[in-house]
């Protein structure tokens, strides 16, 4: 068969498509946006009609995805690692149901933050909520696993999570496809008590799945995921996990590494090969890309059974993405020689772009601000958030998807004034609508700018939930009609904006102004479909 | 056969279709390949990198290590030197001679350049003069791409094939016009290195 040059995310894709789902849910997020966009694209998907619409936010992608289950069919939930926060509620809960159609979980972590705000490790998640995790260190095994991932999720009615991580999402190989299945008819739970947490129930299920624990350890044990390489030198054994299994192959190119190697790709832990190696080796150094999880496992409390190197010691960085380099020390490997970077290169942040709406809305905004100093402006995530740097200097928090109005409300609750939330479109339909709620119930002194740009334009152009909406959302959570407005960033329309803000920050109650213009690459093809 | 190479850039400047075009012509070969991309905050006019991997043997890290560079190719010649850190004391550095400049503080011109020289073996060259003879000033990255061309160790055919490929939807007029930069790119590596 012929090689696909895929994405880690296209490779995940095609395998959940090649498996035989029937939907794809999710809500976009670097690194995980390709697995979803590449489903909308797929000529596959479209023949079959598989469901592949954004959701609103994480927690109802989640849900719907258990609906799907629910009624006996496979599908996957796609997502950043900070996403699962949202998620949490359904996805932790969804440990106890467990599945019955299969899920896979598709978080995307992100070490290093090369776009995110923190690099949390979604296989802690995995772990609290008692359900089996899937870490592909390369491509090929991106595409493999969805296969092996929904057997297992259908054999022991669990969800399963697909951990990937930055470099594997957004590198691309070749791969060469597998088997391609039908699509699961439909079939209710034979349990009628599956889905049902009533605390009865849910002890019952929890006990369920905790029995299921033994058998997924054994699954982790047969899985051909996890390999144990033997080596003649056991005064080092190396727990190698996901992609860090490369970086350790990829510093034993010239000369073969002489250490035991586990391989780790399947979880819960393979307890049979863990032991194994605790017993043979002197030390084991562990080597996982994200946050110290497996290292935090072995070495327990008090870290007085074995020496274990790792992150938590030093022998490895504590944070951040692990490299081919940061191995090649830790292995005490000779290291390469390296050149500096010249203290003449500048670092070149990214901006708004040049026309982008956003530029004309905090040039207003900033222009009303700067009488009452600096720190009333609460902000969100997305492409507006880069108002934060200069020229700019318009924004001070950006904390976690809709946190811009609930944190304006807490503020003018302390009697800051004036308190003033920036939210982008997707935003406030992802998160900003609750807080716009509370805010109109405890009649919070805020203005709310809703930056409607027609687009999710932080991640790539996605299409924006509440495009057409956002008044009448407005006005049925109970803002006032003569409080909403709807303004034209830009230039030309400078004064009249920077007096309708002046207004309505002078409103004692909740206020929302609407900058409405296209983002600049989107706004040619809003025009062409006219 | 072993190449790594690192892409560099700022968002825009055509770096992702270098990516594609070297990436599709070496998956038509029995070559292993792979090419690490940037995405997301990087692109609103940030520095963009990617890596480039290309192997007759099975390649491990999706990362270049550090040190282990064959080559650079950058659109730019402050982001060229960005990457230093990545290549061989003895690997070809081929950048663009224009300044992107969207910073306040961009080095002085004269700086960069003598800071390029300075690495044993470097190529920079007037990309988007080029590109604009042409007839066509977004081939610029084309242009580059054919000055790095005689150092990727594919035959140059592979890559003319690997434009058809990636513009060829875009008509045929913009595919000659992609082929030309190419040709002229290489053509000034290749006057260069035999001077
Ligand atoms: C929980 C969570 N999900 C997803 C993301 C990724 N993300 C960052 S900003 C954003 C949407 C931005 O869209 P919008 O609010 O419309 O602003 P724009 O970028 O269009 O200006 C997304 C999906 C995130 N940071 N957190
Ligand atoms: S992509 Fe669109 S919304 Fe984002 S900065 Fe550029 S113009 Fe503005």
């Amino acid at each position: 068969m012929d090689k696909l040059l895929l994405l880690g995310d296209e490779a995940v894709a095609q395998g959940a498509l090649d498996a035989g789902i029937s939907g794809a849910y999710g809500y976009p997020g670097t690194p995980s946006t390709e697995i979803f966009e590449y489903v909308q694209k797929s000529n596959q998907a479209a023949e079959r009609n598989v469901h592949r619409t954004w959701s609103a936010n994480e927690k109802t992608a989640m849900e719907e995805a258990l609906g799907m289950s629910y009624s006996g069919k496979r599908c996957i939930v796609t997502m950043k690692h900070v996403g699962l926060n949202v998620a949490a509620d359904p996805f932790v809960n969804s440990g106890i149901t467990g599945a019955n159609g299969g899920i896979v979980v598709a978080v995307a972590d992100d070490p290093s933050m090369h776009s995110s705000q923190n690099e949390q490790d979604s296989r802690h998640y995995g772990n609290f909520a008692l359900v089996p995790v899937f870490e592909p260190s390369n491509q090929q095994e991106a595409y493999n696993m969805m296969a092996d991932a929904f057997e297992l999720s259908e054999k022991y009615k669990t969800p399963v999570i697909l951990r990937l991580v930055t470099r594997l999402s957004h590198s691309r190989s070749g791969i060469i496809r597998g088997e391609i299945q039908k699509e699961n008819e439909l079939h209710l739970p034979d349990n009628p008590m599956q889905f049902m947490l009533l605390p009865a129930t849910a002890r019952v299920n929890y006990k369920n799945l905790i029995e299921k624990q033994t058998l997924l350890i054994e699954e982790a044990e047969k899985s051909k995921y996890n390999e144990y390489h033997e080596g003649k030198d056991k005064s080092l054994g190396i727990i190698a996990c996901g992609l860090g299994y490369n970086y350790v192959k990829e510093n034993h190119v010239e000369a073969k590494c002489e250490y035991p190697i586990l391989k780790i790709c399947q979880y819960p832990l393979p307890k049979k090969y863990i032991t194994k190696m605790v017993n043979e080796c002197d030390e084991v150094l562990v080597v996982e890309d994200g946050m110290p999880v497996v290292e935090d496992w072995l070495r327990g409390y008090l870290n007085d059974c074995h020496a274990i190197h790792g992150r938590l010691d030093g022998t490895l960085p504590r944070y951040g993405e692990l490299n081919p380099k940061t191995l090649r020390k830790a292995l005490n490997l000779e290291p390469h020689p390296i050149k500096e970077m010249p203290v003449i290169v500048r670092g070149r942040p990214p901006e708004l772009c040049k026309g982008c709406p956003h530029r004309d809305t905090y040039n207003a905004l900033n222009e009303v601000m700067e009488k009452y100093g600096k720190g009333h402006v609460f902000s969100d995530i997305g492409c507006y958030t880069l108002g934060f740097l200069p020229p700019f200097d318009a924004i001070n928090t950006c904390v976690d998807m809709g946190a811009s109005i609930s944190m304006a409300v807490g503020a003018a609750d302390a009697g800051l004034f004036p308190s003033v939330a920036v939210i982008g479109d997707s935003t406030f339909g992802h998160s900003g609508m609750t807080p716009l709620l509370d805010a109109v119930n405890s009649k919070a002194n805020i203005v709310a700018f809703i930056l409607d740009n027609g687009i999710i334009a932080m991640t790539g152009m996605q299409d924006s939930a509440v495009t057409g909406k956002i008044e009448d959302i407005c006005l049925g959570i109970g803002v006032e009609k003569e409080h909403i407005h709807v303004i034209n960033p830009l230039k030309s329309h400078h004064e009249e904006n920077v007096k309708i803000i002046q207004q309505e920050i002078d409103y004692n109650g909740v206020s929302v102004i609407i900058p409405r213009r296209p983002c600049i690459h989107i706004a040619a093809k809003l025009r062409k479909k006219k | 056969m072993k190449k790594d190479i690192i892409l560099a850039g700022v968002g825009g400047q055509g770096i992702l279709s270098i990516a594609t075009i070297i990436g599709y012509a070496v998956v038509q070969s029995d070559l292993y390949l792979k090419q690490a991309e940037v995405h997301g905050m990087s692109q609103r006019g940030g520095a963009v990198e990617s890596h480039l991997r290309i192997s007759d043997k099975e390649i491990h890290s999706d990362l270049i290590p550090h040190g282990r560079s064959d080559m650079i190719i950058s659109m730019e010649p402050m982001e060229a030197l960005r990457y230093l850190p990545y290549i061989k004391n003895d690997g070809w550095l081929v950048t663009n001679s224009n300044p992107f400049v969207n910073i306040p503080d961009y080095p002085e011109m004269d700086e960069l350049y003598k800071e390029i020289e300075t690495h044993k073996h470097s190529i920079i060259i007037d990309g988007d003069g080029i590109a604009k003879d042409v007839g066509s000033p977004r081939s610029m990255n084309m242009v580059i791409l054919g000055a790095a061309s005689p150092f990727i160790a594919l035959p140059f055919s592979m890559l003319e094939d690997g434009i058809r490929a990636v513009f060829g939807r875009k008509g045929e007029d913009i595919v000659n016009k992609n082929l030309e930069a190419l040709l002229r790119g290489k053509e000034f590596t290749e006057n260069h290195i035999n001077k």
